[in-house]
């Protein structure tokens, strides 16, 4: 089973189908992402890239098929080692998910809490990765009070604090202006720089453009070659 | 630990009003299941003091001899649940009266003759103090040809520890009862808990928080509010029972001393079951919403 290939792929996903209820939101994907590739997924709004995401971070169980991230078999982790999965995942969603009743150093600090590091290292290495995206001065402060570009900011450095080896990155721009998308996107090729592998969700082809990264292109679930 | 710690007390703040709930269900419940407790604890006590006193008093027919006196004694001995047979002659209970009744003895010498009986004063074992046995006993005791009549006051006694069994059964009952009340409205005070902090635990899921991170300040939280509840709820029944017990005994100047409040063990006994109330709570909507 193991091949040479198997060293330098993190991330394998056979045959995987999803469904919602009646509604398939992916079909057939079969994906290689090797060791820090920088891959991008792409594709029309409602085309199953954030579903593809999720299925890697196991927020849904996939329908049909088998993903391989790092060596586990995403369908065999029983339940309570879920969490294992998902320290070794840095994830920037969507929608953010900061927690509204914490301070910006509290919702960064809770990765490192839930791994069980001492609070020396907690309080150095969040004000570390909040100089890095530029919010150390805005430590104290609740998520809402910051502005759609400064909770992506801290979303990233919660997805990069506990020092992932994946980087899973749900449309990190999309509600951006481009001054922020930048800044965002220079983080992000910052980790990919000291080794992490990156999955960037994005409808954004200019984005891609810039980069010449491989992308794949989803379509009704679908992949399609471009 | 201590992080878990910090994080229990800043849950608590945050819900206070929840918080609130939990601790005062907590505090009724103790205080209403150990004033039942006390209670029964005290009456208890009587109920023993009572029992070792009930005697059977059993009067020898008048011409007795005396040198059957030993072989009397002897059979009521034989008999199954009696302790202890004590003779007392007749002058012995001429004494006794006298001296019960004091300034009022001169009554007593109008008599010319001791119109007293002879009588063995008889004491039961422990286990003997049930009214059907003392009665049978009491049978028994009459039935011996030296015996005149036997006598054994307090008949009532027997039927009034039958009532107070009941009595202790239903106490018992219902802090059953109580105790599993304030499982449930603990269980679903937390609920609420966790449904209003939903969103916080889920996004804590899925940056990789392990359940035991999630769960561990839940627990703590409970444990502490039900400790709350207890100390409060023990400490308002210590303020009661220090009350009562000052105004009564003054106005009645009936020896209340003779009651007591719980030992510290049983006080920490109670303390830790309002503990545990809060655990199983916990453990109960816990359990319910980490199957989801
Ligand atoms: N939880 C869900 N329940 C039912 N349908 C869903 C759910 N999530 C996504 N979908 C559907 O699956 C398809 C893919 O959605 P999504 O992966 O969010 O697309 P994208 O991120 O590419 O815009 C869409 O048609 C969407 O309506
Ligand atoms: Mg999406």
């Amino acid at each position: 089973m193991i091949d040479k290939n198997e060293k330098s792929t993190i991330i394998r996903m056979f045959h995987v189908h999803k469904n919602y209820g009646s509604k398939k939101a992916l079909s057939n994907i079969n994906l290689d992402v090797s060791k820090n590739e920088f891959l991008f997924i792409t594709g029309p709004s409602g085309a199953g890239k954030s579903t593809l995401l999720k299925l890697l971070y196991l927020g849904e169980p996939v329908s049909e098929g088998q993903i391989l991230i790092d060596g586990m078999n995403l369908s065999r982790i029983p339940r309570k080692r879920i969490s294992f999965l998902r320290q070794k995942l840095g994830i920037i969603f969507q929608d953010y998910k900061l927690i509204p009743t914490k301070t910006v150093f509290d919702n960064v600090a809770l990765v490192l809490e839930a791994m069980g590091k001492k609070k020396q290292f907690v309080q150095k290495k969040v004000n570390s990765v909040l100089r890095m995206v530029g919010m150390e001065k805005r430590f104290n402060a609740m998520p809402q009070s910051l502005s759609g570009g400064e909770q992506q900011r801290i979303a990233v450095a919660r997805a990069v604090v506990g020092m992932p080896k994946i980087i899973l990155a749900d449309e990190p721009t999309g509600s951006l202006d481009p001054e922020s998308a930048g800044a965002v996107f220079d983080l992000l090729k910052e980790f990919h720089a000291r080794g992490a592998t990156i999955l960037v969700a994005t409808h954004d082809q200019e984005l891609i453009r810039k980069t010449g990264c491989r992308a794949i292109y989803l379509k009704d679930g679908c992949q399609v070659l471009k | 630990m201590i992080f878990f710690f910090k994080r229990a007390f800043q849950d608590i703040r945050t819900n206070s009003f929840l918080s609130a709930v939990t601790i005062i269900t907590i505090f009724l419940s103790v205080l209403i299941v150990s004033t039942l407790v006390l209670f029964f604890l005290n009456t208890n006590d009587y109920m023993n003091s009572w029992k070792k006193g009930i005697k059977i008093i059993a009067y020898l027919k008048p011409d007795i001899v005396e040198t059957n006196l030993v072989d009397i004694k002897n059979k009521i001995h034989g008999l199954y649940g009696v302790a202890e047979a004590e003779f007392i002659s007749k002058e012995e209970a001429m004494k006794r009266l006298r001296e019960q009744m004091k300034r009022q003895s001169s009554l007593l010498n109008g008599f010319k003759e001791n119109p007293l009986p002879d009588a063995f004063e008889i004491r039961l074992t422990e286990q003997f103090s049930n009214s059907e046995r003392i009665e049978n006993l009491a049978v028994q005791i009459e039935a011996l040809p030296e015996i005149d009549d036997v006598e054994y006051g307090r008949r009532w006694i027997g039927r009034f520890i039958k009532l107070f069994d009941l009595f202790r059964l239903t106490g018992y009952a219902m802090s059953g009862i109580f105790f599993m009340a304030a499982v449930f409205i603990v269980a679903n005070t937390i609920r609420l808990v966790i449904y209003s902090r939903r969103e916080e635990i889920e996004i804590m899921r899925l940056i990789g928080a392990t359940d035991r991170f999630i769960k561990t300040p839940f627990y703590i939280e409970a444990v502490i509010q039900g400790a709350l509840g207890g100390i409060i709820g023990l400490a308002a029944l210590f303020a009661a029972y220090i009350y009562i017990s000052i105004n009564v005994e003054q106005s009645l100047s009936f020896d209340l001393l003779h009651v007591r409040f719980f030992s510290l063990r049983l006080s920490g006994a109670i303390i830790l079951c309002s503990m545990l109330v809060g655990w199983l709570g916990c453990f109960i909507s816990l359990r319910q919403f980490l199957k989801e």
